[in-house]
Parts: C-alpha cells; sequence; structure tokens
C-alpha cells in the first residue's frame, strides 16, 4: 500500500474512533440487560410497571407481597425456557 | 452494621471474587504463554481505567435523586440477577454445561500460541488479551460496586468489600497459579444472584413506594424467599432430568 494511501486510513481510523467507542458502549449494555435471554428484560419491566400500577391504585402491601412472586415466576419462566433450549 | 450494609459486603465480595477468578484465568494464561511483563502491564493498564470510571462515575451517581436511581439501578439488578441465577440453576441440573477454568485456560493458551511468535520485550498479544480480560471483568465488578453502593449511598464500603475480593483472589493466585477450577463458582454465582435480586427487588420496590415489613431487615426474607425458589427449581429439574433421561449440552 502507497504511503499516502496508508497515512489516509490511519486518519479516518481515527477519526471513526467516537463512533466505534460509542458502538461498543452500546453492544455492552445490550449484551449486559437483554443478551439471549431477553424475557427477563421484558418481563422486569412487566413487573415494574405492575408494583407502579399496585403502588397507587390498590396498596403498598399489595405492591410488596406480589414483588417477589412476580420475580419467582420470572425465573421460573426463564429457566424453563433455558431447559428448553438446551 | 445494618441488615443492609451486612448484605451488601457478601453481594460485592462474592461477585468481585467470580469476576475476579475469571480474570485471573486469562491473565495467568496470556502470562504463561506470552511472558508475564506484558501481562501484568495490561492487568495494570485495565486497572487504572476502571479505577478511573470509578472515580468519575461514583460520585455522580451518589448525587442523582434516590428514588428515581433505586428504580433504574434495581431494574438492572433484578435483571442482571435473574441471569446470574438462570445460569446457575441450568448448571447445577446439568441442563448446561459448568463453568470450566480449566477448559477457558486452555483455550485462551492455544489461541494465544497461534498467535505468532512472542516479541522480546512489550508482546501486543499478551498485553491486549490480559488487558480486554482484566477490563471486562473489572467493568462487571465495577457496575456492581457502584449500583449496590450508590442505591445504598455506601460506594466506599461497596468498593471496599471489593478490594478485598480483589486481593484475596489475587494472593490465592499466586498461591495456586492456574488451579482455578477448583473453586466452588457455581455455588458462588448463586449466592451472589441471590442477593442481585434480593436488592434488586428491594430497591425497585422502594423506589416506586413501596414500604417493605421490616424494613432493611425485607432483603434477607427476600434472599430466604428466593433461595427457596432456586432449590425447588434445581429439585425439580433434577428429578425431570432423571426421569426423561436428558444428557447434559
Amino acid at each position: 500500500m502507497p504511503p499516502e494511501t496508508t497515512t489516509q486510513s490511519a486518519e479516518a481510523t481515527a477519526r471513526g474512533w467516537p463512533l466505534r467507542a460509542l458502538r461498543a458502549f452500546g453492544h455492552f449494555w445490550w449484551d449486559f440487560l437483554v443478551g439471549d435471554t431477553p424475557e427477563v428484560t421484558v418481563a422486569t419491566l412487566v413487573t415494574l410497571g405492575i408494583v407502579v400500577g399496585l403502588v397507587h391504585w390498590v396498596s403498598s402491601t399489595a405492591a410488596w407481597a406480589v414483588l417477589p412472586v412476580l420475580v419467582a415466576a420470572t425465573l421460573t419462566a426463564t429457566v424453563l425456557r433455558g431447559r428448553r433450549a438446551s | 452494621m445494618t441488615s443492609s450494609q451486612v448484605v451488601l459486603v457478601v453481594a460485592v465480595f462474592l461477585a468481585s471474587s467470580v469476576e475476579m477468578v475469571e480474570a485471573l484465568t486469562i491473565v495467568v494464561a496470556a502470562g504463561v504463554s506470552r511472558g508475564w511483563r506484558s501481562a501484568l502491564e495490561g492487568v495494570a493498564a485495565a486497572l487504572v481505567l476502571l479505577g478511573i470510571l470509578v472515580a468519575a462515575l461514583g460520585p455522580v451517581l451518589v448525587k442523582v435523586p434516590l428514588n428515581p436511581l433505586r428504580v433504574v439501578i434495581g431494574g438492572i439488578l433484578l435483571v442482571f440477577g435473574l441471569q446470574w441465577l438462570r445460569k446457575a440453576v441450568l448448571r447445577a441440573t446439568g441442563y448446561k454445561a459448568p463453568h470450566d477454568e480449566d477448559v477457558i485456560y486452555a483455550r485462551t493458551v492455544e489461541e494465544m500460541s497461534q498467535s505468532g511468535e512472542v516479541r522480546a520485550g512489550r508482546d501486543p498479544v499478551g498485553f491486549a488479551v490480559a488487558f480486554k480480560g482484566t477490563f471486562l471483568e473489572g467493568l462487571e465488578v465495577v457496575i456492581v460496586v457502584l449500583t449496590l453502593g450508590a442505591t445504598d449511598h455506601d460506594v466506599g464500603l461497596a468498593a471496599l468489600a471489593a478490594l478485598a475480593a480483589v486481593v484475596l483472589v489475587g494472593l490465592v493466585g499466586v498461591v495456586v497459579a492456574r488451579q482455578l477450577a477448583g473453586v466452588p463458582e457455581n455455588t458462588m454465582k448463586t449466592a451472589v444472584g441471590l442477593m442481585l435480586v434480593s436488592f434488586g427487588s428491594f430497591w425497585t420496590g422502594e423506589g416506586l413506594g413501596v414500604h417493605w415489613p421490616g424494613s432493611d431487615l425485607a432483603i434477607p426474607v427476600l434472599v430466604g424467599v428466593y433461595g427457596l425458589v432456586v432449590g425447588l427449581l434445581v429439585v425439580s429439574l433434577r428429578r425431570s432430568r432423571v426421569a426423561g433421561g436428558v444428557h447434559a449440552s
């Protein structure tokens, strides 16, 4: 490769690093929070929505009683999904 | 020390120990196959970068209003903890292959042996592998320290627990070199998963306006409840596996 082309390529690489860093950052969080268990992320968001509803329209007691049940149900569902996939 | 702080210290210590064992496997493999100087420089560079991250993010997180912070961080802990528990249950019941440090060590050494000759002085391959291994595993420790520490407004205590784990696993690593497969990783992962899910439930609940009976004492109760669920899942999956004659993948 001629020296000029090499320099241009190096400059282009240097210019592109913020985008690559941003992409790597997004990729890390996607893998971290979703990865191969999207059902866990979705179920957690649904659980939080239900708890908000219970706190506002029913009672705090109902919310603290239901929250662990929903979390346990999510764990059971994702484990069973993992078993089927194995 | 409150019950919340005790659970915080135990959770951070165990999580940091598990991640440190994984990082140590990669670093020892890099050191043995590509030379110790570059591997240790890679570790040092990763630790400096992680230190900068903690120093930059820690004070910012502590200043964020508590309830929104508890909901966001509690949600992250719930997802992260449920992922850990899922893997731990599947490994304990044979539906997922166990995390074998010896296999990872052998694979890393083989990959690096195929990466050309070792350069005299600083070896870029050994440096990069040790840096990446330490940084990625360390990043998980940083997330656990910052999230658990910030929601309890005790990042310092969480950081101390993580530091104790890093020092302990580092010392053990020096003594036993690469005999890391003996660490009961799945048991530790189960314990950490239980604590992350319990903290996650507690903080999201608090952030959303739930008043837990007994306040902080609800955390050990949640650990017990989720522990019971995990135990039941392990027993029932083992039974169904035996009944169905399924083999581990």
